[in-house]
């Protein structure tokens, strides 16, 4: 039977342990990610027959690799490609939380955007209008309350109708200076080929306009390990055929 | 430009003041985390207090609570809005 993988992505604090904890229940079990001091936390829960994986990621600020924390959870987006990746957002904080939204949106195409911990939100009289976030961001947008178990089962009908690719996603891309998009262009038709084709083009263009030598390493060392099932830096890699 | 006389660093800034981020003197991995730390143009901050040694200073930005070293906050230039109300 297939079974599903998915991560949770999100800034400090916004509730994805709680979620986490919500969905998968007993059914989880934590360590290390291999050779880095960060917990790692796997569960799997079912919904309507399905089977899945979850992984809580470390919560970042960011995906551009200042830290262990990010450097994990980049890593996962990028080489073990799940099947989709829910970002967890705070409902109060939404202009500092849509940060790292938008990076993971530049990353991969399988995202739903969870706003979280909307009954503070309400508290506080902030009101979100989640179609018009899902319009403008080109993912679907739902509103839950972790702690409350609120808004779950929506969450994770969502989840399933993504997965089974009944949601076609167009996920808002940022478009950059005129320069900066050729730039990425004559970059992005050099890169065809050259590493796995799996990696989104676009933004592996970016990192390398960005000068991420750290990054270009990991994927060439990817791509030559590919046949030998290696640990690319601790994080394990999943081989597609 | 005359509005640059007047810009100081966050770093000079104590406790109690808001300070309104009007550049970010530094490039690279560095500036890239102070952005994503929220520490961008036009930006409210307010210093909340320091730790026991002084560094580093724990700021108000974007309704969270991120600490900085001397060396970061030196790099972000501004405007200090409100002096000491405390
Ligand atoms: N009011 C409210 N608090 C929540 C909700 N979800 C999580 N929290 C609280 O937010 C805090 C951070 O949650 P946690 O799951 O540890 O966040 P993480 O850092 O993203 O893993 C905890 O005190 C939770 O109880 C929610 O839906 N509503
Ligand atoms: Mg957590």
């Amino acid at each position: 039977m297939r079974v599903n993988r998915i991560a949770l992505a999100g800034n400090p604090n916004t509730g994805k342990s709680t979620l986490f904890n919500t969905l998968t229940g007993l059914k989880q079990h934590t360590g290390n990610w291999p050779g880095k001091t960060v917990v790692h936390a796997e569960g799997s829960f079912e919904h309507k027959g399905e089977q899945y994986i979850l992984v809580d990621l470390p919560g970042t600020y960011s995906l551009f690799s200042n830290s262990a924390d990010e450097e994990v959870a980049r890593d996962y987006i990028i080489f073990d490609q799940p099947d989709a990746t829910i970002v967890v957002l705070d409902a109060t904080s939404l202009e500092r939380n849509l940060n790292l939204a938008l990076q993971v949106l530049e990353m991969t195409n399988n995202v739903i955007i969870c706003i979280n911990l909307i009954d503070e939100a309400e508290k506080k009289g902030i009101r979100i209008d989640e179609k018009r976030l899902a319009r403008e961001l080109g993912v679907p947008v739902v509103k839950i309350s972790a702690r409350n178990k609120k808004g779950i089962n929506r969450l994770l009908d969502t989840l399933s109708q993504l997965v089974k690719g009944q949601i076609v996603t167009t996920p808002y891309r940022m478009k950059y200076s005129k320069e900066i998009e050729e730039a990425i262009t004559k970059v992005e038709s050099k890169l065809e080929g050259y590493f796995d084709e799996k990696y989104p083009s676009r933004w592996v263009a970016l990192r390398l306009l960005d000068g991420d030598e750290e990054l270009i390493l990991k994927l060439q060392n990817h791509k030559n390990n590919k046949q030998h099932e290696v640990r690319t830096n601790g994080v394990p890699v999943s081989v597609k055929s | 430009m005359l509005m640059e006389k007047t810009l100081k660093p966050l770093s000079e800034c104590s406790f109690g003041d808001c300070f309104l981020i009007k550049e970010i003197n530094i490039k690279g991995p560095l500036r890239r985390r102070l952005l994503d730390l929220g520490f961008v143009k036009e930006a409210e901050i307010s210093v909340l207090r320091k730790s026991p040694l002084g560094d580093p200073v724990a700021y108000r930005v974007s309704n969270t609570t991120i600490a900085l070293r001397h060396d970061e906050s030196s790099m972000i230039l501004g405007e200090i809005v409100r002096g000491n109300t405390k």
